[in-house]
């Protein structure tokens, strides 16, 4: 076993990494850039290296940077994580030269792997069921398109160096796969250094299935079964879980059976992911083998009560696997979502700056329920530009699917992130959405089910009445408090605080009476409706918890002028609180006109502008692409929500721009 | 026996009547409320107690004896806001468009008088069309006397003013001496004169809402502290800022059981201050963090953003604020920051409100536009403000204090109580490059030379410490313990006593 490994990377999974390390009793060196001095994974390891500045090429991406940590700090043994340099073959041979282990697998099972071009040709010769398309490397645009006409339209772009979505596209057309091949090769350039695009057919309606495999040097490989990660957006997952709800035991042992046979073609002598796409008839094709650890590997994790991580660092030390198939054992089910710090009302774009607050749901085991967060920032960190958007990872495991989401839902309600944009509520609303409870999922999911984008939906029925209702106790709670103010009159005691209450959400108004009972809160509704409810929260907390009509709730609170916001299950409520007579008056004042923003495009994020599609005096369609911004090293397209005519233009390519920045504006 | 009261009560309902059914139909249209409405929502529920209803006023001239309403246009009277006295007038629109005549200002006069008496605070809601030209110089005797009773109380009661229509002319002189403005979006409007004289007068063309809306007087004029959407939401806002007034000037600031933890630690507050000198962060996220419950009240926040001020409670009792704000202008001194700055210390000091002020300071703004615009005096007005201050004075440095901001920002020197330094501090007389290119201007060819003593100074003189061999600093303090060590240090002041000499009244550079 190592004394002391290093982890090349930052974040969650540098975090994630260490904490198994420890329990190991194997010390850990973090590196950090410019931008993560003070990090979590930084505070946690017991040494640090700094590697350089804040963008990744120039740091977390330098294999001599990290040799050059490697070798001050005397680190055995270097645990890539995840993207960065962790399928990079030239790392793992240069870390080999200098006689360093690396956590991962041999250099020949990476480099026939990662070239995803390559291992098309081996899972084939495998006989690993593969999806059709063209193994080439292709020249241009032209030829992407004829390729693609020969296969057969829809077709996949994507970058053969890429991975998580980066680099790939869907087109329909042949002249949506010019442009996607365009796209698609700038970004494979800019984000992974090589810029080799190959296409495949594209599957209608497909499921994405993924098999984790464990191999050591002694040429033991198994399976731990599944992941399901069918809900994506733009081809980046959002939500996995372990089992999938489309398998049946044949399939699982089927697909298993094949990846670990790939596995062992070979030599795979670690943990690492072969990804199937599957039809939703339970037929299923070669994708592409990931030779890491995956985002996504805790829900195997719960489901197997191994820690893949350890795993990991003991195959690499030599260990031989202790496993065999049959001892791996499926229990119960785990969920999986990406905390991201994106915008979901505003096209996912990404968001930067400080968490302001950061109170992450408490993990453990409470009941049958396991809440884990993954988590590699904290309170009062930064989200930088330079790396990935995601925040934390939360995993809820329970016995069965359904009761694993009803856990997850609950723990999403008591995240607390403030200071950024983040998808909580679109997660939340991903949640109880009840195609996904049915489980009938496709990669297709999100943009089937959320068409026009993510909006905070208002809450209706039952979840506006109980929203309602813990706008109420809050009320009385603040009120209670009032009551005790110093300096009161003598006969202001006689002064009655009404117990009859509006709550007004958007355009309903609930009336109720409250009335403090020996547990709690008892709300008797107009509509005659009964809500009782015991607080346990705050003033200033930012989760309210509380148990309604017997069932423990949380619910996200931040005061508004005159009443609070209250976020729960994916619904948003902006609550304001009355008497009987305020309510009457309220009713009398004009609605406030919000200002006209359609008149300019408006820069969604803080980026870099690439490229202005358009110019002043332009006539332009709803849908057209007008520019293109660039963030967090994604290339998006701004496109016009509607037909008009360019005004002025008043950014440049080249140029950086703060959000909300006008970057052109309209012809009336 | 019956008869009389049968008598009182139509006397009565014909005073609640207002200007009548079609007048308050036009009120409401215009997206406003009555002014008996209005009370009724500022006050506890029933604890209004109306007085003068019946009033009418004397004028004879112009067929103005034969139009009389009772109450003349304004409701006057007292009631309770979370059971604590407040006295209020409030211009009755429907009635004579609000305008003041004697017997009107007699009213307003009735009852500034009883609130100065007992001490407690009075609050006019203004929506008025200024004097009644019928009464002439019966009107404008009146306004004087408002006007000098709101100078009598000055500083004795709270006087708030909220402006929920019109107020122009006369009406404008008797807010603009009270502690507090608020202001109506979209249905209120300020000024002296209005858009047809400026007009004839000046040949500017402007609406009344670009001459004296919520907008130009919370962004440009500072005339303002603060603006709501509508009536109701500000009045709900208004009694929220009352909870946090004390009564009057020897009452002390009220207080109330928090559900916060004092000893609360807030380790986020280690990272707010950035690495890098130059970056900017949000001051107001150590307000939110230090007070009670996250909750604060802030005042003139539309208005010189460099600095920030405004009220929260710690350990439940009121606390006003003042700090500067890197995210505008890196949180510099200018004239604006330091008169709006200024009268919030003013107003603490008066009511005996303890002041936390929270210090980044990269000094005063240079240039041509300050220095004629009498940056010297504006700044003075601050330095005078804190000086003369007997509340509790608690200070804490975040990070720059250069210069003579240093000095002004309630440092040690000019009275302060307490005051700490977090470790970012950099208490200096200017920035390391201006420092060395001034001490060393002899040296500045030689850049390895210059490079090496900007170091040397950065590491001596851009920290807490030198003030602190100095006594300046109290202590250096962990950022996350900044509330707990505010606390301890208020609870420690609560029985401060500062004596000043007999003066007739200071004399503060205007």
């Amino acid at each position: 076993m190592f004394g002391k490994i290093l982890i090349a990377n930052r974040g969650e999974i540098a975090c994630r990494i260490i904490k198994t390390a420890r329990r190991l009793g194997v010390a850990t060196v973090a590196v950090y850039s410019d931008a993560d001095r003070d990090a979590r994974h930084v505070e946690m390891a017991d040494e640090a290296v700094h590697i350089g500045p804040a963008p990744a090429a120039q740091s977390y991406l330098r294999i001599e940077n990290i040799l050059e940590a490697c070798r001050k700090t005397g680190a055995e043994a270097v645990h890539p994580g995840y993207g960065f340099l962790s399928e990079r073959a030239a790392f793992a041979e240069a870390l080999a030269a200098d006689n360093i282990a690396f956590i991962g697998p041999n250099v020949g099972a990476i480099a026939a792997m990662g070239d995803k071009i390559e291992s098309k040709r081996f899972a084939r010769a495998a006989g690993v069921s593969t999806v059709p398309g063209n193994l080439d490397i292709i020249k241009d645009g032209a030829d992407a398109a004829r390729i693609a006409a020969e296969i057969g339209f829809p077709v996949m772009i994507k970058a053969s160096a890429g991975g998580g979505g980066k680099g790939m596209r869907i087109a329909r057309s042949a002249s949506e796969v010019e442009e996607g091949f365009a796209r698609a090769k700038s970004e494979a350039k800019s984000s992974f250094g090589d810029d080799r695009i190959f296409i495949e057919k594209f599957i209608e309606n497909p499921r994405h299935v993924e098999i984790q495999i464990i191999g050591d040097k002694h040429g033991h490989v198994i399976h731990l079964g599944e992941r399901e990660c069918s809900i994506q957006r733009r081809n980046q997952k959002v939500i996995e879980e372990a089992p999938s709800p489309l398998l049946d035991a044949a399939t699982r042992e089927l697909m298993g059976a094949q990846a670990v046979a790939l596995a062992k073609a070979v030599s795979y002598d670690s943990a690492g992911t072969v990804e199937f796409v599957a039809g939703q008839d339970r037929s299923f094709y070669f994708l592409e083998m990931n030779t890491r650890l995956q985002v996504e590997h805790p829900v195997t994790e719960l489901i197997t009560g191994l820690d893949l991580v350890e795993l990991m660092i003991r195959v690499a030390a030599g260990e031989p696997l202790a496993l065999e198939q049959e001892d791996v054992r499926l229990s119960g089910w785990a969920v999986e979502s990406r905390v991201y710090a994106e915008d979901p009302t505003r096209g996912f774009l990404p968001s930067i700056g400080r968490l302001t607050t950061y109170r992450p749901p408490a993990e453990g085991k409470f009941g049958e329920l396991t809440i884990r967060n993954d988590t590699g920032v904290v309170e009062g960190g930064e989200i930088a530009i330079h790396y990935d958007p995601m925040i934390a990872k939360l995993v809820t495991h329970a016995p069965t699917r359904s009761e694993a989401i009803h856990g997850h839902s609950a723990a999403l309600d008591a995240f607390a992130i403030d200071g950024i944009r983040h998808n909580i509520p679109f997660l939340s609303s991903l949640m109880s959405h009840p195609r996904w409870r049915e489980g009938r999922l496709s990669t297709g999911f999100i943009a089937e089910e959320y068409p026009e984008g993510f909006s905070n939906p208002a809450p209706t029925g039952a979840i506006a009445l109980r929203l309602a209702a813990i706008a109420g106790a809050i009320d009385y709670q603040l009120n209670q408090r009032k009551r005790q103010i110093s300096g009161q009159m003598p006969v202001a005691k006689a002064v009655t605080f009404e117990r009859r209450r509006h709550v007004v959400v958007g355009a309903e108004d609930f009336a109720f009476e409250i009335d403090e009972t020996p547990k709690g809160l008892d709300l008797a509704f107009e509509d005659g409706r009964l809500v009782s409810i015991i607080p346990m929260w705050k003033p200033g907390e930012p989760v309210w918890r509380g148990v309604v009509d017997g069932e423990r709730i949380a619910a996200q609170v931040r005061p508004i002028l005159n009443g609070v916001l209250l976020a729960h299950g994916g619904f948003f409520a902006e609550a304001r609180i009355y008497t009987q007579r305020e309510a009457e008056l309220v009713r009398l004042m004009p609605e406030k006109r919000t200002a006209d923003s359609g008149k300019h495009l408006l820069c969604p994020m803080p980026g870099l502008i690439r490229e202005v599609l358009v110019s002043e005096g332009q006539a332009v369609k709803a849908g057209e692409a007008l520019a293109i911004v660039e963030a967090m090293k994604m290339e998006n397209i701004l496109r016009a929500e509607r037909d008009a005519t360019i005004g002025r233009v008043y950014a440049a390519a080249g140029q950086s721009l703060a959000v909300d920045a006008v970057i052109m504006d309209f012809a009336a | 026996m019956r008869h009389v009261i049968e008598e009182l009560e139509r006397r009565r309902d014909e005073a609640l009547a207002g200007g009548g059914a079609r007048r308050v139909g036009a009120q409401h249209a215009k997206g406003k409320l009555t002014a008996r409405e209005r009370v009724e929502l500022l006050l506890d529920k029933g604890s209004f107690e109306e007085f003068d209803m019946y009033v009418e006023h004397r004028c004879a001239d112009f067929g103005m004896e034969k139009q009389k309403i009772p109450g003349d246009g304004v409701v006057t009277g007292w009631g309770t806001i979370n059971g604590r006295a407040i006295f209020v007038f409030s211009k009755d629109f429907t009635v004579f468009g609000g305008s003041l005549s004697e017997a009107h200002a007699a009213k307003i006069i009735k009852i500034q008088d009883m609130a100065l008496r007992t001490r407690a605070p009075i609050i006019g809601l203004f929506d008025a069309g200024g004097a009644r030209i019928q009464e002439g110089v019966a009107a404008l005797g009146g306004y004087a006397e408002i006007f000098r009773r709101n100078v009598e109380a000055s500083g004795v009661i709270p006087q708030i003013s909220v402006i929920m229509g019109p107020c122009a002319g006369g009406d404008v002189y008797s807010p603009a001496m009270t502690d507090f403005i608020v202001m109506v979006r979209d249905t209120s409007y300020m000024f002296v004169t209005g858009p047809e004289v400026v007009k004839t007068v000046t040949n500017e063309s402007v609406t009344a809402e670009e001459l004296g809306g919520a907008r130009i007087h919370t962004t440009k004029s500072s005339i303002a502290d603060i603006a709501f959407d509508n009536d109701v939401e500000a009045l709900l806002q208004l009694r929220r800022l009352i909870d946090f007034l004390p009564a009057n000037n020897t009452g002390g600031a009220p207080h109330w059981p928090s559900f916060d933890d004092v000893d609360r630690v807030e380790p986020s507050l280690d990272t707010l201050v950035p690495d890098n000198a130059n970056k900017p962060y949000d001051i107001k996220e150590l307000i939110e963090k230090t007070v009670d419950e996250r909750d604060f009240f802030e005042i003139q926040g539309a208005f010189a953003g460099n600095i920030v001020t405004g009220f929260g409670r710690i350990d439940g009792r009121t606390v006003g604020f003042v700090a500067n704000q890197p995210m505008v202008l890196a949180g510099v001194l200018d004239s604006d920051a330091s008169r709006k700055a200024a009268r919030f210390v003013r107003f603490c000091d008066c009511f005996d409100i303890p002041i936390v002020t929270f210090v980044d300071v990269p000094g005063f703004l240079p240039g041509v536009a300050q220095e004629y615009g009498g940056l010297i005096k504006h700044g003075a007005k601050l330095l005078f403000a804190y000086s003369q201050c007997t509340t509790p004075l608690i200070t804490v440095i975040t990070r720059k204090a250069f210069g003579g901001a240093y000095d002004v920002m309630a440092s040690k020197h000019i009275g302060a109580d307490v005051n700490y330094a977090w470790p970012s501090a950099q208490i200096a007389v200017m920035g390391a490059k201006g420092a060395v290119e001034i001490i060393f201007r002899q040296d500045m060819a030689d850049k390895d030379k210059i490079a090496a003593l900007t170091k040397s100074y950065e590491d001596r003189f851009l920290s807490p410490f030198v003030a602190a061999e100095r006594g300046y600093i109290d202590e250096v303090i962990k950022p996350r313990e900044t509330r707990l060590r505010i606390a301890r240090a208020l609870a420690m002041l609560r029985g401060k006593t500062a004596e000043k000499p007999w003066r007739k009244h200071d004399n503060i550079p205007l």
